[in-house]
């Protein structure tokens, strides 16, 4: 995953997107950086809008992009690039209707073997870093990578710190890492290499359940604070 | 019922993957070697996104508890029935008790066993593709193992599936005998076969969205190099080994959608080819995309072959993919007529 930063406060003159083709299945449309909250917010408007033409079998919101993947034999590519860019143009910022999530984190010990070390890199004392990171409020910009997984902006400066520079073989499920200026959580084990703060029980992805993942674009997100192990 | 006596390297229940969830970070999964898949089903008088068990390499032996239909279509296996030789692309019955036996792939990589009525697990997010990362779909959201029981489903009415079971084997022409699947290349020359070593496998690419950032002799590699398939590669991606792909710019990338058949190139300027089960997202600049009608190819690419990628037009992908589509319609129209004239003599007789 990438590193990137996010000013969730900053409304600029918003440059027009660029419409391009991706293979011969996709169109992407994609603001140049920074990425910011006021551009994410068209993109989700125009993924809902999007995911209602025929033919079209994705819609993935990126980071200050989306990428449509259709049926090349059944839809022109031309015409869908126009109605991209006409969904952009309409894509209203609809003000946040967005859900609260609450996760409850239990912070250090065996479930943050990496606290002490984001402690050192920031200055802080462990306990203050999870507090910090548990006073924080996030934003879903979108889900990628493996499923369940959410992008969230809006970690604090103070608290970003390099990924470890040996990633571990398998990252416990739930757990709660940071990664240069993000924050986030595993949703299954897996390999990773961001710094290891905490872990919750909540279930991210499960595919049994409808909708499958617990957090949507455009959620905001709160780290509770269950407790920490020194 | 189908029992797994021996699983083999890697054995999986797969059907056409699971589009549509990609934006929760799903990968697409399902058969690698869709068209393969496709062709099996049609010629067991399946729907085309039955699903089907896909072997990589073998060993793998499954015994029949019921009398039914098989097809094994995908890559070459030297492969038995109760030890009479079978043949990939054809469709043949199987009597309850019986032992097939996939004893290795001699060319290719992965075949499907396709049975009708296909094999019936649950269906998770509307597939019963097995995610293997993800660990869910499938047979509990993993490889098959020995001991392994597959339940096989009903069979739908569908062009096809008048065919009795116990019907003569018949096959159809694969593939990679068409000329659609090996457009404007050279015929096979004898002595290289003879030496064991597979020429690269050609894969009609477009330039992706940040083709222009990398320097001129990472374009010129890129077209002109055989790229060696390395042994780090699996359902994932393939991880290919050549020339280092430079870039020009530096500049980090947003996160963005990733697709199968997308070229990415990590920090180590050597490609990897995403596949099925690819992550959803990443933030690798995309120097390329494989067009949809030669991703089955990739899925037959074995470790250390090598792959060659020949540019090609949105046009021309087009008119490639609408040739995958008519020979999978061929292949229709003669399980219709085929089960036509078995009737009439049936009816004759």
């Amino acid at each position: 995953m990438p590193f990137f930063e996010i000013d969730a406060h900053e409304t600029p003159a918003m440059t027009p997107p660029r419409i391009f083709p991706f293979g011969d299945t996709a169109l992407v449309c994609e603001v140049p950086p920074p990425a910011t909250l006021a551009c994410q917010e068209r993109i989700w408007a125009m993924a809902e809008i999007a995911r209602r033409w025929p033919h079209v079998v994705e819609v993935v919101p990126g980071m200050n992009n989306l990428t449509i993947v259709f049926d090349p034999l059944e839809a022109d590519s031309a015409t869908l690039a126009g109605a991209l860019a006409t969904a952009w143009e309409s894509a209203e910022r609809t003000a946040p209707a967005s859900r609260c999530v609450e996760i409850p984190v239990q912070y250090g010990g065996e479930f943050g073997p990496d606290l002490a070390e984001v402690a050192r890199h920031t200055g802080l004392s462990v306990e203050a870093v999870a507090r910090r990171h548990a006073a924080g409020e996030y934003i879903v910009f979108f889900l990628g990578f493996q499923p369940g997984f959410a992008y969230l902006g809006g970690l604090d400066p103070v608290l970003h710190t390099p990924r470890r520079t040996v990633p571990r073989i398998e990252v416990p499920a739930g757990s709660v890492g940071i990664g240069g200026a993000q924050t986030g959580i595993y949703p299954a084990a897996s390999p990773g290499g961001w710094q290891l703060i905490g872990r919750t029980a909540m279930t991210l992805f499960d595919p049994a359940d409808t909708p499958p993942t617990l957090l949507q674009p455009g959620d905001r997100v709160r780290f509770t604070f269950a407790g920490i192990d020194r | 019922m189908i029992e797994v006596l021996r699983a083999g390297i890697l054995t999986s229940v797969q059907d056409l993957g699971r589009p549509g969830y990609r934006h929760m970070g799903v990968a697409t999964a399902g058969a690698l070697d869709t068209l393969a898949l496709e062709v099996g089903n049609r010629l067991v008088g399946n729907a085309p996104q039955a699903a089907a068990v896909e072997v990589t390499m073998g060993p793998t032996a499954l015994r029949f508890t019921q009398a039914t239909r098989v097809a094994i279509t995908g890559a070459q296996f030297d492969a038995s029935l109760d030890g009479k030789p079978v043949h990939a692309w054809w469709s043949l019955p199987v009597q309850a008790g019986q032992e097939l036996v996939l004893h290795g792939a001699v060319r290719g990589m992965r075949c499907y066993v396709c049975v009708r009525g296909g094999i019936d697990v649950l269906p998770m997010l509307a597939s019963r593709s097995t995610d293997l990362s993800a660990r869910f779909g499938g047979l509990g959201g993993r490889a098959l193992r020995e001991g392994d029981r597959l339940a096989v489903g009903v069979p739908q009415a569908r062009p096809g599936a008048g065919i009795a079971v116990q019907a003569p084997p018949f096959g159809v022409k694969p593939p990679q005998w068409c000329r659609f699947a090996a457009p404007g290349q050279e015929p096979v020359r004898r002595g290289k076969h003879l030496a064991g070593a597979e020429r690269a496998v050609s894969l009609r690419a477009l330039r992706g969205p940040e083709y222009e950032s990398f320097a001129a002799d990472a374009h010129e590699a890129l077209w002109s190099e055989e790229w060696r398939v390395t042994p780090q590669s699996n359902r994932m991606g393939y991880r290919l080994a050549g020339t280092a792909l430079a870039r020009d710019a530096q500049d980090e990338l947003l996160s963005h959608a990733v697709l199968p058949g997308t070229i990415q190139v990590p920090a180590s300027g050597q490609p990897i080819v995403l596949l099925a089960d690819g992550q959803t997202t990443g933030g690798y600049p995309r120097i390329g995309a494989v067009i949809q009608a030669d991703l089955w190819k990739l899925a037959q690419l074995r470790l250390n072959g090598s792959v060659r990628f020949v540019p090609t037009s949105r046009e021309e992908a087009v008119v490639a993919l609408a040739e995958v589509r008519a020979y999978l319609r061929q292949i229709d129209v003669a399980m219709v007529m085929y089960e036509e004239r078995l009737q009439q003599s049936a009816r004759a007789a």
